[in-house]
């Protein structure tokens, strides 16, 4: 199959980008939208040209590393489908595809469609951890977690950390993020011993670096590891438990 | 040269408790005074990394990702294996030890093995206790599955997410001594060089890989736990970064590098179908507890796999190994499976895989339950393939996927240079020339929360009161100036060809000549071919892009340049190495049977090698440390 691919290009943070058009042929329907990057940055390197920057890594849909706006949509047509497992055969023959950087103030652009996401990891550095030395933990087996709550935890601490949710948010709230983290934390007996700074510091630093969640709901639509959208009440359920305590457990 | 491993004396399964005891110490008001740099996020580094800082270490973080939870651990989805013996079946130290050298066909240190047996439960009281999920039967008690190559259920997991659990959390405890300013984190660095001064290892010259910009972090160690370098034959499971570099140039300042050639081909890869597929997408091999493998009998049988009578199918493996039947260990089920590829039984588009069936599992335990054993990789494979793996059978091949052999380590995890350790894959032990199913995140996690911390404090014991080299210093100075004149010279050929063409071939080349099987007259061919690439590398590179902003082509060449010559050194092993072993069968040594066959008499030993003469042609010397086995006597691995 053949695409018409209108990319975002943009040498710098500092320029202003624009949209570079082009056509990619011999395509087969089973190859994921970035390796249909590959392919036409083949094309740009042979013909002498700035091949288009775009971050991947794991191309399993786990790492996070992917993540770019496709027809407007972050990652793809396909719901619950990180970039790297998007397929090509959403896509018609011979169909117009525009591909563009997240959009978000939090993501300043790198280059072409390659963001910088640190503010996602700032929030988790704040305080997205638990306090135990390696060495001196208790027996796993004796606090027991239930078959559906650790079910439950790993629903939330399912994230990949791509950002989508933020770059769909039109507040730019990383609230999907941030309550996924909480949810999962605050379900498990030693981590949940310190929820209360946990969400102290987080939504802290969350505050500065994103916009404030208005219960717009994209996020959950474009998330590729299914984050359940009552993430975001954690974020405000931990704050107000946080609050009422008056204290950091 | 014969090298020696400086494993404590005395029994085996003592050992690690002895060394540790006779570990030096330094002083917890003498540990800020050491900086510690450890290149790597994966389980390995950010266990080390955060491990050392909470004991009071300087430690300098790198990694070439922008978060240090972007590292290829994250991938696993099998599970990773605990000598916990919770449950009735048996299970035990020792049998883990058993099945741990068993399954690396007698060619790893038995005393590393116990030492992985015996941290065991502790990483995973460990990993519950920083937030990881673990699955849980109904009572709320851990739950374990069973995984290749073992009778037991040892495998703790989180669903088909396990590396991604363990890797977040890991990032987390590595988060927390950042945040504590304990540790300095570099992110979007990649280690170009090492820094040897005074035969130490003492820093790394890092490439920012934003500005390009070159810097020497320095220090009085360095950890490399760098991952793996299965990516080297172009396709395979592993993440499209991870690369060989950084162990590389640690070797080409002196590290031996021990058994390049045993690498893991993993049975339930998905198969190749179209030029531009970038990779191999790994199923778990979980998938094998239930699922069973057949190919049709007839060689060259098109019919479509559901119009295959029952009559006319061939479950290879429970035929031919029928104690372990599907579940037998990935070098026996993959060898399996290309023999009866070769055979003319493959079946796909390409003939290039095998059936993986589910049809009687769903019959025996319903829809629901093999959903919720594998719904996610049920739902992966769907999306790469476009088939629906509960109404037509998966197709697998065998895949590049792990890497036995890496940097020689001693005991201590510390290389032949001294300051430089390695840790997780980036290192060559434990696994020999096979690895078990879900011991390495195992393996990653030992070094890094427990190893490591050990036994570099001994090495820094007894270089208290020096300070960290100057960034002035020659070997400093060296190290840059190397670094640079080599991006430079890539720069300069200005060619045709961009570096992806040249990996793409190398990979070609490596699949056929050092793949599942190996033979003398196919690793000669391979070396020929290897060298010729490598020259028309240096002659027609192209690398596009600014060079003063992000540039992944040059990344790239970096990478490719070092698979090229990290690639002639891993068939002048499996040509050295006269014998079949695990992962490594040399068609030369096989059994009636088709089997593998070893030679303890002379191949009961590691082959660690050093090379020379890059510029021209290589030289390559094999320095050799022989094995022992005392808990587990030498025995032929037999599955059948
Ligand atoms: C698809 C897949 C599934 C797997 N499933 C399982 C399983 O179920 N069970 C199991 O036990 N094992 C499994 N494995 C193997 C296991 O995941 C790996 O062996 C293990 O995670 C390696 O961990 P590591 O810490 O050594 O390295 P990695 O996690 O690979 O980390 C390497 C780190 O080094 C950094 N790095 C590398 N080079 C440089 C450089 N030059 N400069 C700066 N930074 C650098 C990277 O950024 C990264 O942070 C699987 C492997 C794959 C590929
Ligand atoms: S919540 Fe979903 S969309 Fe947001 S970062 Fe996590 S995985 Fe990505
Ligand atoms: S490349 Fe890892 S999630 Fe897409």
């Amino acid at each position: 199959m053949k695409l018409t691919v209108k990319v975002w290009r943009q040498g710098t943070p500092a320029d202003d980008g624009r949209f570079e058009t082009r056509t990619v042929n011999d395509l087969e329907p089973s190859l994921s939208v970035l390796e249909m990057l590959d392919k036409m940055n083949d094309d740009i390197v042979k013909e002498g040209g700035d091949p288009v920057t775009f971050e991947s890594d794991c191309r399993e849909g786990i790492c996070g590393a992917c993540g770019i706006l496709v027809n407007r949509r972050p990652h793809g047509p396909t719901p619950l489908t990180p970039a790297c497992h998007q397929r090509l055969s959403s896509f018609n023959d011979g169909e117009t595809v525009t591909i563009e950087p997240f959009r978000s103030g939090a993501y300043p652009v790198v280059k072409d469609l390659m963001v910088e996401r640190s503010a996602l990891v700032d929030v988790m550095d704040a305080g997205g951890h638990v306090q135990v030395a390696a060495g001196t933990a208790p027996d796993a087996d004796t606090d027991r977690i239930t078959y559906d709550t650790a079910e439950l935890a790993l629903d939330f601490a399912a994230c990949i950390g791509c950002g989508a949710c933020v770059a769909a948010c039109p507040n730019g709230s990383a609230n999907l993020y941030l309550g996924a983290k909480l949810a999962h934390l605050s379900m498990l007996p030693i981590p949940a011993s310190e929820r209360g700074m946990r969400a102290d510091v987080m939504l802290a630093e969350a505050d500065e670096r994103f916009g404030p969640c208005s219960l717009h709901g994209e996020c959950a639509l474009v998330c590729p590891a299914n984050i359940p959208l009552v993430a975001i009440s954690y974020v405000n359920k931990e704050r107000m438990r946080c609050a009422l305590r008056g204290k950091n457990d | 040269m014969l090298l020696d491993s400086r494993e404590p004396g005395g029994p085996a399964d003592e050992a690690w408790s002895r060394a540790k005891k006779d570990y030096r110490l330094v002083g917890t008001s003498n540990r800020r005074k050491f900086t510690i740099i450890v290149v790597g996020t994966g389980l390995a580094g950010a266990g080390s990394a955060a491990t050392l800082a909470d004991l009071g270490y300087n430690v300098i973080s790198v990694t070439y990702h922008d978060a240090p939870r972007r590292a290829h651990s994250v991938a696993a989805q099998g599970g990773i294996n605990a000598a916990r013996a919770k449950k009735v079946d048996n299970d035990s130290v020792s049998r883990f030890v058993k099945d741990t050298v068993k399954g690396g066909d007698f060619r790893g240190r038995e005393r590393e093995a116990f030492r992985l047996a015996e941290v065991s439960a502790g990483v995973i009281d460990h990993l519950n206790a920083i937030g990881v999920p673990f699955a849980r039967e109904y009572g709320g008690s851990l739950n374990t599955r069973s995984f290749g190559g073992v009778q037991v259920s040892r495998t703790y997991y989180t669903r088909g997410q396990t590396g991604q659990q363990l890797q977040v959390a890991a990032a987390s405890d590595l988060a927390r001594q950042v945040n504590a300013g304990r540790v300095k984190q570099y992110v979007r660095h990649e280690m170009v060089d090492l820094v040897v001064e005074d035969g130490r290892a003492q820093g790394v010259i890092v490439r920012n890989l934003l500005t390009g910009e070159l810097k020497p972090l320095l220090g009085h160690a360095v950890v490399l736990a760098t991952g793996g370098y299965g990516n080297i034959y172009y396709r395979s499971t592993l993440a499209k970064n991870s690369n060989a570099s950084a162990a590389w140039r640690a070797h080409r300042r002196g590290a031996h590098m021990a058994m390049p050639s045993f690498i893991q081909f993993h049975p339930t890869a998905l198969p190749i179908s179209t030029e531009w597929q970038s990779k191999t997408i790994l199923m778990s091999e979980s998938l094998r507890n239930d699922g069973r493998i057949w190919v049709p009998k007839e060689p060259g049988d098109s019919r479509p796999a559901n119009d295959i009578p029952e009559g006319e199918r061939d479950y290879y493996l429970e035929r031919k190994y029928p104690a372990f039947g599907n579940l037998t260990p990935r070098d026996v089920a993959s060898r399996a499976a290309k023999d009866v590829i070769d055979a003319g039984h493959g079946v796909g588009p390409l003939k290039n895989s095998v059936y993986l069936d589910f049809r009687d599992a769903i019959a025996r335990l319903g829809r629901d339950e093999i959903a919720a054993r594998y719904g996610n990789l049920f739902h992966m494979y769907d999306d790469a393939t476009g088939e629906d793996p509960y109404t037509v059978p998966m197709r697998i091949a065998p895949g590049a996927h792990f890497t036995m052999g890496g940097l020689w380590t001693d005991y201590q995890l510390m290389t032949s240079i001294p300051g430089l350790f390695a840790a997780g894959e980036a290192g060559f032990g434990y696994h020999g020339a096979n690895r078990l199913g879900a011991n390495s995140l195992l393996s990653a996690c030992v070094d890094g929360w427990f190893t490591i911390p050990n036994t570099v404090p001994d090495y820094l014991a007894g270089h208290l009161g020096k300070p960290v080299i100057s960034e002035d210093s020659p070997a400093v100075t060296e190290a840059l100036e190397s670094s640079y004149s080599r991006f430079d010279r890539l720069l300069g050929i200005e060619g045709q060809t961009p570096p992806r063409d040249y990996h793409r071939r190398l990979g070609e080349v490596l699949y056929k000549g050092c793949g599942v099987t190996r033979s003398a007259e196919g690793l000669i061919a391979a070396i020929a071919k290897i060298r010729q690439i490598r020259s028309e590398f240096y002659e027609d590179l192209l690398i596009a892009g600014p060079v003063d902003r992000v540039n992944q082509e040059l990344e790239y060449a970096g990478r490719v340049e070092d698979y090229l010559q990290l690639a002639e050194m891993l068939c002048v092993d499996a040509y050295d190495r006269d014998e079949s072993c695990g992962a490594h069968f040399r068609v030369e040594h096989q059994t009636s049977g088709g089997e593998a066959k070893r030679d303890d008499e002379s191949w009961a030993k590691i082959s660690a090698w050093e090379s020379r003469g890059w510029s021209d042609e290589p030289v390559f010397t094999r320095h050799t440390e022989p094995l022992e086995y005392e808990a587990v006597p030498l025995e032929v691995r037999d599955y059948r």
